[in-house]
């Protein structure tokens, strides 16, 4: 799929044509090397300029890349085993979240993660990762499941957001997040949190509500998308790139302001750079963070996940 | 000049601030033009139609309130500009207009007051202090009053109206969802009772944690009440709304809401049901019984040992 960022064009064409040479050195031209290995020290350079100076909009388009590895492609490289559980009981099956038991280098879990498409037709039957309200009763049913379990709750965020339409609204759309922020601060087991793409406000809250919450670090996590920001701030959708700035919704953000605990590095470019690498990257958090975990008594975790909560926001009295 | 100094000093100092521009109103609902002191006596409801008008917070506890019993508490607690925000305005001068245009310190008043001689905790949500919008500050203020509920053993009742979050403080607004729906949760494992009143609009956040979760949940008649806003959900499906969609009796409908009570009648409603429910002492004792009575005998053994988990007790 060709689908590369403007900021991203001139590096995958630099790096295309520093394949071909040396494919053309391989073939019997030697002299091409010097050339190859000035073009690579280029690129390097650029690279660098590029992605240490990304912009909060740059970071969003990131975030939002199509190639990004979505939550199935990280279930499919990070456990040695995943059943999937299908359905809330209640209504439907909403496949912009999947759920499931999953083993993580010996960690059994119980594991949430919102589901976007990689083309057209996926995208219409998992709704852009966009829940319904089935979606986030299906998650309670399945969090309810880990602490009858005993066992830890692991959630993949990545969202634009709740879906706004009719249906979500009849069968009650706000309830349904709002139950599971609910229980979600008192669920008796230990609940690690990875925004690992987009973080859309109250739909990625939904699932969001944890012990330890971390982000990718080109994951993005506001309380409002960019563009209904600047269509309600600025009176122009156009305005994006400024209301990106404003929100301050990257994860060296997030961290500044205490909302996330920590940070996976991705490969440079971005995790659809080197989803392998990326996927090593996860599970090598998800790990650490899980081994973490399981040493705290319950009754701590509680605790400290009320006042984590408790802490959060900014006020003078 | 003298008549309305004379009828002016006959009125509380927020009755004043809710009626600045004179002496009749128009009705939004009906159109007749109403003598304002009638719409004051009836609710903040017109009389022909039954139509709501937009209330100040302190207003509506003045209505659910029994007479001097209310207390404010966390008056003190104002907003900041953590992410220095500006749009087209600066966020710090978007609040000195908002207090300055309400009397208010932020979006939310809170307290202890007597409801029917039942002790209780309000917080109410003022819409016109920046659309009731969710600032750190006005989490802070329901988790602090959430967290009095329980302390004090009172009953909890959160009336709101409110666009959602604040933007201009980013991911901590966000937060505070997550702030205030964890307190509810302790509030709800003490076996508190938590009543939500959703006025006219409550959207977004707001309905998204506290306004959604209570044991009973009530709407005025006619409220807007949903988690998108109607213009949100028309561009993403690029069609018309039904008639009626996201009003109280809507939700009503659709099993959202338990009841759908007028202005006139909330008070007596949550009389009735805190009479039911009695004092919260009477619930303390019967909560402090041996769980196993309350326990049906085919579960025992596992309400023993904690259902949910090691730290759930026997709390569900
Ligand atoms: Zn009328």
């Amino acid at each position: 799929m060709e689908a590369w960022l403007d900021f991203e064009k001139p590096l995958i064409d630099l790096e295309k044509q520093i394949r071909d040479l040396e494919s053309l050195a391989d073939a019997g031209h030697p002299e091409i090397g010097e050339q190859v290995e000035k073009l690579k020290r280029i690129a390097d350079k650029k690279r660098r300029e590029t992605y240490e100076n990304l912009n909060r909009w740059e970071r969003v388009q990131l975030a939002r890349h199509p190639l990004r590895p979505y939550s199935l492609d990280y279930v499919s490289m990070i456990t040695s085993g995943f059943t999937e559980l299908h359905g809330d009981r209640l209504f439907s099956e909403d496949k912009a979240i999947i759920g499931g038991l999953a083993v993580i280098e010996g960690h059994k879990v119980v594991l949430l993660g919102q589901q976007k498409g990689r083309d057209t037709k996926e995208n219409l039957s998992r709704n852009f990762g966009m829940c319904h309200p089935e979606g986030y009763r299906k998650a309670l049913r399945l969090m309810k499941m880990a602490a009858k379990f005993g066992k830890p709750l692991v959630t993949l965020v990545d969202t634009p957001g709740a879906y706004p339409g009719i249906g979500a609204e009849e069968r009650g759309q706000a309830g349904a997040i709002a139950r599971n922020l609910l229980e979600m601060s008192r669920l008796p087991v230990p609940i690690l949190v990875i925004i690992i793409g987009e973080g859309g406000s109250g739909g990625a809250l939904g699932i969001g509500v944890g012990d330890t919450v971390i982000m990718m670090e080109y994951a993005i996590y506001s309380v409002i998308s960019p563009e209904g920001c600047a269509a309600i701030l600025w009176g122009d959708r156009g305005k994006a790139k400024q209301a990106a700035e404003a929100l301050r919704l990257t994860a060296p953000d997030l961290l500044q302001l205490g909302v996330v605990d920590g940070m996976v590095p991705e490969p440079t470019g971005g995790a659809h750079r080197d989803p392998r690498a990326a996927a090593e990257s996860l599970k090598k958090a998800i790990v650490e963070n899980l081994d973490t975990l399981a040493r705290t008594p319950i009754p701590t975790l509680l605790k400290r996940r009320l006042e984590k909560y408790s802490s959060m926001g900014t006020y003078i009295e | 000049m003298n008549w309305f100094r004379k009828i002016e000093r006959g009125l509380s100092r927020n009755d004043k601030r809710d009626m600045p521009d004179g002496l009749w109103r128009k009705c939004d609902g009906c159109g007749e033009i109403i003598y304002e002191r009638v719409i004051h006596r009836n609710n903040w409801t017109c009389i022909k139609c039954g139509y709501h008008f937009m209330v100040s917070a302190r207003e509506y506890i003045s209505m659910l309130a029994d007479p001097g019993s209310f207390t404010e508490m966390d008056s003190t607690i104002r907003s900041v500009d953590p992410l220095n925000f500006r749009d087209s305005k600066k966020y710090t001068d978007r609040l000195k207009s908002a207090m300055k245009k309400t009397g208010l310190s932020e979006a939310v008043v809170t307290g202890t007051c007597d409801i029917g001689e039942h002790p209780a905790c309000v917080a109410v949500l003022d819409f016109k202090f920046m659309g009731g919008s969710m600032a750190s500050a006005v989490g802070e203020k329901v988790a602090r009053a959430t967290k009095a509920a329980l302390e004090q053993r009172r009953f909890l009742v959160i009336v709101s109206s409110s666009g959602g979050a604040r933007m201009q403080e980013g991911i901590l607004s966000l937060m505070q969802l997550a702030k205030t729906s964890a307190w509810l949760a302790r509030y709800a494992d003490e076996g508190l009772l938590y009543i939500s009143i959703m006025t006219h609009p409550t959207t977004g956040g707001v309905t998204a944690s506290f306004a959604m979760l209570g044991d009973i949940i009530i709407a005025e008649p006619g409220a807007l009440v949903g988690f998108a806003g109607p213009r949100v959900i028309e561009q993403t499906i690029n069609q018309e709304l039904p008639e009626g969609f996201q009003r109280s009796e809507f939700l009503f409908d659709h099993g959202m809401v338990d009841m759908v009570v007028p202005r006139t009648k909330m008070k007596k409603t949550l009389v009735d049901v805190f009479d039911f429910f009695g004092d919260i002492e009477k619930q303390v004792e019967e909560k402090q019984k041996p769980a196993i009575l309350k326990t049906p005998p085919h579960i025992e053994v596992r309400a023993d040992r904690g259902a949910n988990g090691p730290a759930s007790g026997n709390r569900e």
